[in-house]
């Protein structure tokens, strides 16, 4: 990572540039979203189906509610959620990888069955199974994000422990007594934690669009909680009657931040793999 | 064919069989632990607290609520076997005929979708694989960042503002026409109405696919056969149909068995969007109704498509990479 070089000293600043303008970007989406939670219940009948202007960017809805603001606090519970249940999940698949290399084949088999179910049933029922589990709610949609998403994140997981384990100093290290838990501790953790981030930073995106798809189909939040899916759930109703901007622009700013998402987890890649600090 | 991959074949097959088993136990323990009273759902506080106890009881034995779980799951599986799936409490038909009518109207979506998404990914992954670095490259990378990055409901969403309520060359929903009865309909119309469906499915599976060719096709383009053949004096055409294309196509059909899952995900989201009466939305009727033996029904059957992609996604790499096969022999040692 520490490279000199002219030329790769110039695009590692760029993309640390980058990464310090899309963090920025979010994190300000997230703080004004909770800043204007009261603002985006607020009705006002009195400028009610507003087209977009420049007063309400966003045009406002059949109640008056101003759809800038409502956006924005949608997308602040997006990005606080994805970031909750990105980061459970990524800790459970890490855990769970860990495990199923450093105990015995009984715990690595049941390890491959939950893989082979979770990968079995199809990603959207397994999340309306989870969130029924649950008793829906906010809580069913966390566990249900959290649960399914560990997956493909935690076979790459094992797939490199794996490797590590069949290591010369890593055997020698076993045969000279370290406790299996120093070696998790000193040579599985670190060895795991850019594959970790890279999957973390993946699975960001995945889960802030699962959230919005499960509550554009009625489960979870109830319908007056500004959530992007129920924003656009609800917007279905009025695209007939021509009011295109309810529909349009908060599909089109959760677009943009899963790009910043995807954005963000490029960078933070090029950063931390060493190997693709040249390119 | 040898022994061994007939004995290869035959473990993968087992193992596909197993997962489904596990499947089973746990889509029905999630709805066992669920909360979610079914008589409070489908029948509402108030009717039920009008009601006589026994009116109450016989509700209870309707929904098969008195009896312990390990036995109904039991009862399930043999049912199962005998393509008995129970009855769904929404519709009051069996489930099996209801997933019949659902899938008959899913089926076509969901095959069009597959195959149009797999045939255009292919054809702009060669594209942008072969123009590496270029205008082409560069559009087609951007257009599937940005659709990676796009619900699949909110592309749903947009194409039927655009083709049905602005142009209005499509019709806004359902997949036949509103008063007209099922026999009466004709085919064109059926098609009609599934256009945007499938066109909103297909764009939804086209980036991964189209962006795992183009890095096999990169692979492809930089291998010493290309350059002899450009040596002689190949045309780009050629090259791409006849060195491109043969490489490139058996990984694509591979990874789109292994995306059945995502297609069927798709088809909840964007069957709920144009009010498609298919699988997906009776899926999500059946979760927010609390229609526990459809809900079960559906994510068996799915699972079987999705297990059954699976398989045949591990077959086609054991087909393509002989190493594999020999990696999993060390590995188990």
């Amino acid at each position: 990572m520490r490279k000199t070089g002219e030329k790769e000293r110039n695009r590692r600043r760029e993309t640390l540039v980058t990464t310090a303008l899309l963090v920025f970007f979010l994190v300000l989406i997230t703080v004004l979203g909770v800043y204007w939670k009261e603002d985006a219940l607020l009705t006002d009948f009195s400028r009610k189906n507003l087209p977009p202007s420049l007063r309400y960017p966003f045009g406002t809805d059949f109640m008056g509610r101003d759809m800038f603001k409502r956006t924005l606090t949608g997308l602040s519970m997006s990005i606080r959620l994805g970031v909750v249940t990105a980061a459970a999940s990524a800790l459970l698949a890490g855990a769970a990888a860990v495990l199923a290399v450093n105990t015995n084949r009984a715990v690595d088999t049941l390890f491959q069955g939950c893989v082979d179910v979770v990968m079995g049933i199809p990603h959207m029922l397994l999340l309306i199974l989870i969130s029924f589990a649950c008793g829906k709610g906010f809580f069913g949609i966390v566990m249900g994000i959290t649960l399914t998403h560990w997956p493909s994140l935690a076979r790459v997981l094992r797939a490199e422990a794996l490797s590590l384990k069949a290591k010369p100093y890593m055997r020698l290290a076993g045969k000279l007594g370290v406790t299996k838990w120093a070696l998790i501790k000193k040579h599985y953790i670190p060895h795991l934690l850019p594959q970790f981030f890279t999957g973390l930073f993946l699975l960001f995106p995945q889960a802030v669009l699962h959230e919005a798809g499960m509550t554009f189909l009625g489960f979870g939040l109830s319908p007056e909680e500004p959530a992007i899916g129920i924003i656009l759930s609800e917007s279905m109703k009025y695209l007939v009657m021509g009011q295109w901007w309810l529909a349009v622009f908060p599909g089109a700013a959760l677009a943009a931040t899963v790009l910043m998402f995807f954005g963000l987890g490029q960078k933070i890649c090029l950063l931390i793999d060493p190997a693709s600090v040249q390119e | 064919m040898g022994k061994k991959t007939a004995f290869r074949l035959g473990r993968q097959l087992l193992r596909a069989v197993v997962i489904l088993l596990l499947v089973c136990f746990v889509s029905f323990s999630l709805t066992v632990i669920s909360p979610i009273d079914p008589l409070q759902t489908n029948i509402g506080q108030a009717a039920l607290g009008s009601m006589s106890p026994e009116q109450i009881e016989k509700l209870e034995q309707y929904w098969g609520m008195n009896t312990p779980a390990p036995e109904r799951f039991l009862e399930w599986l043999k049912g199962i076997v005998k393509g008995d799936l129970g009855v769904s409490l929404a519709y009051r038909q069996p489930v099996t005929d209801v997933i019949f009518e659902k899938l008959s109207n899913s089926f076509l979506l969901l095959v069009f979708s597959w195959l149009i998404s797999a045939a255009a990914g292919v054809l702009l992954g060669m594209i942008a694989g072969a123009y590496r670095r270029r205008l082409p490259d560069k559009i087609i990378k951007t257009g599937c960042m940005v659709l990676s990055s796009t619900p699949s409901f909110w592309v749903a969403l947009v194409i039927l503002l655009v083709f049905s309520v602005w142009l209005k060359w499509f019709p806004i929903g359902f997949s036949i026409p509103i008063g007209v009865i099922a026999e009466d309909v004709r085919m064109a119309e059926r098609i009609q109405h599934a256009v945007l469906p499938a066109a909103a499915l297909s764009l939804t599976g086209v980036a991964s696919i189209t962006m795992h060719t183009r890095e096999k096709m990169i692979e492809v383009m930089n291998s010493d056969y290309i350059l002899y053949a450009r040596a002689k004096g190949m045309g780009m055409g050629k090259i791409l149909f006849s060195h491109g294309l043969r490489n490139v196509l058996l990984p694509a059909v591979t990874l789109q068995f292994a995306s059945v899952s995502e297609l069927i995900g798709g088809s909840v989201l964007v069957e709920q969007v144009f009010s498609y009466p298919g699988l997906g939305k009776a899926a999500v009727d059946a979760g927010i109704g609390g229609d526990v033996p459809l809900l079960l029904g559906i994510t068996l059957l799915t699972s079987v498509f999705v297990i059954g992609g699976n398989l045949a996604a591990e077959i086609l790499y054991g087909l393509i990479d002989p190493r594999l096969r020999k990696k999993e022999e060390v590995s188990k040692t």
